[in-house]
């Protein structure tokens, strides 16, 4: 007997959209509780500013404004949407997750949902599963979103982190399309570097040791190996890019867009060079004005490229996420319409 | 194969030329990476990544620390290539 199956299609993002944390903060800010200066964080990192959510600006409440523009942009309602998948690794609650909270918000409580942990790659690899889901039928319309609010887990007198991190949230609505408009996702990990960016203390230790507390324990925060994630950044993710233009079909010449996570100016300025990238190709940098949204970093990075390059409607970028684990995922897409 | 000290200097006077665009009469063996020469953590690591595919070297994360001086890593890497 043969298993009934949808016909397969092809897919595409029909768009994006995302939201900014109203509060712009300046290194200014910063500067005094990690005995730095402007001038160091902007040559070591390129970050300019950050913006840090105030208590009512949520996970949830930053990732709802980010879904409703993308949605409104695509002309669908949460009805035609039948998956959310939500990337995250600051939303407060291990279950449920934050993807049935958004969904129930969105006013479609009947969709599928899920979580996904893959810290600043979460976006791309949630972009690889919507296509597939779409491609084989078992989606039509899916909802892909990163969202952080790193400043609940940073560490504000951590000099190795404190200036780095930073909150939003970023959406893609992923559809059905005649021709592909989403490359094979390259991706993998490098778990025997996984100490190299971590989350700790776990919270059951605090339960094991209640005597100590937050204020021995300290509270789970992000830290990380700075040179070592810099090694591995620019020098293996520069592999990772061009074997998703390859596999995309896509040569650099041909490339319009290049949408890093946003991580580090010096890391993205460092992967063009490895990468030979031509001076045509168009680079996302948000990371100077809006720091490192972590799994949010690609949408967000996405929308305000768009926003300042409406020309860019339409046009091939190559997206690389990658982070914590280690774990990375890339892949060539054609950017949204215009709106 | 075996290096000489002299050879890897070039080498690396090339290198850190190339990467930190410090003039290369400035870098000699005894000079401190960070406080003479201002190469940053960063840079450093452009540094080793390039020193490690022109000498046929691996210089692991953990021995650059231990890099401080251009003698230091000049040392490292004829060490290395024996």
């Amino acid at each position: 007997m043969i298993i009934k199956s949808s016909p397969t299609t092809n897919s595409q993002i029909l768009s994006v959209g995302s939201y900014r944390p109203k509060r712009l903060v300046p290194n200014s800010e910063i500067v005094d509780r990690i005995d730095s200066t402007d001038e160091w964080i902007q040559q070591r990192t390129g970050i300019q500013s950050r913006r840090f959510a105030d208590p009512d600006e949520t996970v949830i409440s930053m990732a709802k404004a980010a879904c409703e523009r993308a949605l409104k942009r695509a002309n669908l309602t949460m009805s035609d949407v039948d998956t959310l998948i939500l990337a995250t690794i600051s939303y407060p609650f291990q279950a449920p997750s934050a993807a049935t909270e958004l969904i129930n918000e969105l006013g479609n409580p009947k969709a599928a949902a899920f979580d996904i942990s893959a810290a600043c790659a979460g976006f791309c690899y949630g972009v690889a599963m919507a296509s597939d889901l779409v491609r084989g039928g078992t989606s039509k319309n899916v909802l892909v979103v990163g969202v952080e609010k790193l400043s609940d887990f940073t560490d504000p007198d951590d000099r190795a982190t404190a200036f780095i991190f930073a909150d939003g949230a970023g959406a893609v609505i992923i559809g059905q399309s005649e021709d592909a408009k989403i490359g094979p996702a390259i991706w993998g990990s490098d778990a025997d570097s996984r100490d190299a960016i971590m989350l700790t203390p776990a919270y059951t230790e605090f339960r094991n040791a209640p005597d100590k507390g937050v204020a021995q324990l300290g509270w789970p925060n992000i830290s990380q190996q700075g040179q070592t994630v810099f090694r591995w950044a620019v020098y293996s993710m520069s592999k990772v890019g061009l074997k998703a233009l390859e596999a995309a079909g896509v040569s650099v010449d041909q490339l319009d867009v290049f949408i890093p996570h946003q991580a580090n100016i010096r890391i993205i300025e460092t992967m063009v060079k490895e990468m030979k990238l031509p001076d045509s190709v168009l680079v996302a940098d948000d990371i100077r004005v809006n720091g490192n949204t972590s799994a949010a970093s690609i949408p967000l990075a996405m929308d305000i490229l768009l926003e300042q390059h409406p020309e860019m409607h339409g046009k091939l970028a190559l997206l690389i996420g990658y982070g914590a684990g280690l774990v990375y995922a890339g892949q060539v897409v054609q950017l949204p319409p215009q709106p | 194969m075996s290096l000489s000290q002299a050879d890897v200097l070039a080498g690396l006077k090339e290198i850190v030329v190339e990467v930190a665009g410090i003039p290369a009469e400035s870098i000699e063996l005894d000079k401190n990476f960070t406080t003479d020469l201002e190469v940053d953590s960063l840079s450093m690591v452009e540094v080793v990544v390039a020193a490690e595919e022109r000498f046929g070297v691996k210089i692991p994360d953990d021995a650059v620390e231990g890099l401080v001086t251009v003698g230091d890593a000049v040392n490292f890497i004829v060490d290395a290539a024996k």
